[in-house]
């Protein structure tokens, strides 16, 4: 295909248009490639720096970006909310423009306030790219989700993707949701009416409130992580209510397509939102989407460092 | 006689709402106050004169929402900027509000702000009172002593006194001492740790949320005790339709409710915070379309009386964070005729004298203090405006210490040309030909 990658920015899905999303794609089949070889790393980032702030923690994804930017050669600095800039209250801004004015390339941003890379994007010349902000945007976590559901499905284009979860806090429900429509699935979000707001039908998605009408259809079943502080905040009244009438058990298999996907961005809670049976059984992908994960991330920092100047 | 405060503004299009007046005329001022026309020799008394043909003639206007930062944050504003503001915007009288460091709780802190605004201020500056000691909402303010002092009106704006028990004691005694309460009213609790509007793009952008509940539970409470203590209680920057609803209901019952909207809630809607600008952060925050258009409906109808700023001055620094850290606020001294005039008036929803009423007759009444008119013998504080005129609102142009405005860039047309207070010119982009006129003779 011949198109030409222009953003220095990864900030959103709702930001990318459906050829910039299947562009990504397709470069991440090509290192996905690389990381099937013996010799995994190659060249593409050589003499790059890549800054990696996670202002929020996390192990997963911060693993993932750190690993992508290490088999594509690039110098990395890890930087985390305990860093002592912050602990000395300089700014946010501050703190990366420091960075930046050591020549460092790209800043992979994980951050608890929602819209945080979007404001270092319009401030900074550096590439930004998402690694996830408040419950707002998670880009390459949706990229890798679809990713994994065109490989597994071999399309996009009408699959009843089913969305179960706490909707109203996950960045991931939100990015899949809009990278999904714009090639075309049918996309539904399940849940209590607490956590699954009416309003997500204004852009395009079916609302369930009921799990066994939700998923009937099903081709992919995406679980969300379910937190104990939302039963603190009196969203339902506790994770065994929550498990019993949203959680995905053995018995649920008996009323979905035998062939739907079970995908799970992570951590998953086993007995909770998911049965270890179902997380560990035929119909799970979940750890065929961290491998994927990789490849997508190697795909993206690839794309934005070439459309740096 | 005082040359520096005598006047003779020609041809203008005078308008007094107050006095039911929208005609051509001259208006004449000497030693400050309004008298009338023909009242005196200009000739003799050597006084200007200037022609003010295609242009209004307004009464002084007046902003009961302003926060001007002094004593306690004076890096984002003084008394000296934030009045210099107003008198570029055309304000010639402002509510101090008192969320202030130290708190305006206390006689002290009032009697600071009156000398240093005697001293320093360029518009006069009439000082509110704290409802509550400290603003903390747990023990009720020396009311009678705070009006000794002479606020004008009591409030813990910036905040809400969660007590319905405390509050009503409030309402009662302030009514004892025949001050105005002015309301921000928001439950604590539904507000939570939001920082922008519940809605669509609430739930779309996964921003923590506001929900307009927050203020209608407090406003339907306000309504209430108002009734019950049989007392006034304005409500400040209304934004959302269901509080404008209540609102008009009460009043048709003869409560003593009152309302004032800001000019960004009726400009704008919480589409903007896709942005992710800062400039767009205030509490109550930009609400839904059908809110913005309710509180147009609530200017229509008389059910909001006040166009109010809330002019909240907040440093760069402080402003130029993730959008979950930044202070709520922005300044709107300098934007509100431009974005009224723009919003309302050449929009066709209000007349020029319903705008004008909405910064003069319409304040001074909730207030009860006697300004906001051009009747004879009224103190000469004049607003001059060019309905017309089109231009771009550029921050860099503000006398404010900030710049925290999402108006940078704004397409206006209508613009204050020249503010006299007590007769005397604090700000004027008049060219001086028009006073050497031909005409003007």
């Amino acid at each position: 295909m011949d198109f030409q990658w222009t953003k220095k920015d990864l900030l959103s899905l709702y930001d990318l248009s459906r050829d910039e999303i299947l562009h990504i794609l397709n470069t991440a089949e090509e290192f996905k490639k690389v990381s099937q070889r013996n010799v995994k790393k190659v060249p593409a980032l050589r003499g790059r720096t890549v800054v990696n702030l996670f202002v929020e923690p996390s192990t997963r994804t911060r693993v993932s970006f750190e690993l992508a930017e290490q088999r594509l050669s690039a110098d990395i600095i890890n930087m985390n909310a305990d860093v002592s800039s912050f602990r000395k209250g300089e700014t946010l801004l501050d703190t990366l423009k420091n960075i930046q004015a050591l020549q460092a390339d790209i800043v992979v941003i994980r951050h608890q306030a929602t819209g945080a890379p979007n404001f270092l994007a319009r401030e900074l010349n550096m590439g930004v790219v998402n690694a996830g902000d408040g419950a707002h945007s998670h880009p390459t976590q949706a990229l890798l989700d679809i990713f994994t559901m065109r490989e597994k499905k071999g399309r996009i284009e009408g699959l009843n993707v089913v969305i179960v979860g706490d909707i109203l806090h996950s960045r991931v429900a939100r990015s899949n949701a809009w990278g999904l429509i714009k090639l075309g699935a049918n996309v539904t979000f399940a849940g209590p009416a607490t956590l699954v707001p009416r309003e997500f039908e204004q852009i395009g998605v079916r609302v369930c409130h009921n799990l066994k009408d939700a998923l009937a259809e099903a081709d992919v079943i995406n679980l969300l992580r379910i937190q104990l502080e939302r039963q603190q905040r009196g969203y339902f009244p506790s994770l065994g209510e929550y498990s019993r009438f949203f959680g995905i058990h053995p018995e649920t298999l008996r009323y979905i397509k035998k062939d739907a996907l079970i995908m799970h961005p992570g951590p998953i809670n086993r007995g909770v939102e998911i049965d270890s049976a179902v997380a560990d059984g035929p119909q799970s992908v979940i750890l065929e989407q961290v491998t994927n994960g990789l490849a997508v991330r190697m795909a993206v920092l690839f794309l934005v460092a070439g459309a740096l100047k | 006689m005082n040359k520096k405060n005598s006047w003779i503004l020609k041809n203008g299009r005078i308008i007094d709402p107050a006095n039911h007046i929208d005609r051509t005329g001259d208006l004449w001022i000497r030693d400050g106050r309004i008298v009338e026309p023909g009242s005196f020799d200009p000739a003799l008394d050597e006084t200007e004169t200037i022609n003010l043909k295609g242009l209004v003639v307004a009464p002084g206007l007046i902003d009961m929402h302003v926060h001007l930062r002094q004593p306690g944050n004076t890096d984002a504003e003084t008394i000296r900027t934030g009045t210099m503001a107003a008198a570029a915007g055309g304000f010639t009288s402002i509510v101090a509000m008192p969320n202030t460091s130290p708190c305006a709780d206390n006689a002290a802190t009032i009697q600071y702000i009156k000398e240093f605004a005697a001293r320093e201020g360029v518009v006069k500056v009439l000082p509110s009172g704290a409802l509550s000691v400290g603003r903390k909402g747990e023990e009720m303010s020396p009311v009678g002593s705070l009006k000794a002092a002479g606020v004008v009106a009591l409030t813990d704006d910036g905040t809400c006194i969660q007590s319905n028990e405390l509050m009503r004691h409030v309402v009662e005694y302030a009514g004892n001492f025949g001050i105005p309460i002015l309301e921000h009213c928001e439950d604590k609790f539904l507000a939570g740790d939001g920082v922008m509007h519940e809605g669509y793009w609430s739930v779309l952008l996964g921003m923590k949320a506001i929900p307009s509940a927050a203020e209608e539970v407090i406003v339907a409470r306000d309504i209430i005790l108002s009734r019950l203590a049989n007392w006034k209680i304005h409500i400040q920057h209304v934004s959302s339709r269901n509080s404008v609803r209540m609102i008009r209901s009460a009043q048709a019952d003869g409560v003593r409710i009152s309302a004032e909207a800001t000019p960004h809630h009726i400009a704008l809607t919480d589409v903007e915070i896709k942005k992710f600008d800062t400039n767009y952060k205030m509490n109550p925050p930009l609400c839904a379309e059908e809110d913005r258009m309710a509180l147009i409906e609530g200017l229509q109808d008389g059910t909001i009386a006040v166009i109010a700023t809330d002019h909240a001055p907040h440093t760069q620094t402080a402003k130029l964070v993730e959008f979950d850290h930044a202070p709520f606020g922005i300044i709107g001294l300098e934007t509100a005729v431009p974005v009224a005039l723009t919003e309302l008036y050449h929009k066709n929803y209000l007349s020029l004298s319903q705008v004008i009423s909405k910064f003069t007759v319409g304040p001074a009444t909730v207030l009860g203090i006697n300004a906001g008119t051009l009747s004879v013998g009224a103190p000469a504080d004049v607003t001059v405006i060019d309905p017309d005129c089109d231009y771009i609102v550029d921050a860099n142009d503000f006398y404010s210490k900030s710049r925290n405005t999402p108006f940078n860039g704004y397409a206006a047309k209508g613009r204050t040309m020249a503010t006299f207070v007590d007769g005397e010119c604090v700000f004027s982009l008049l060219r001086d030909s028009e006073s050497d006129d031909e005409d003007a003779r």
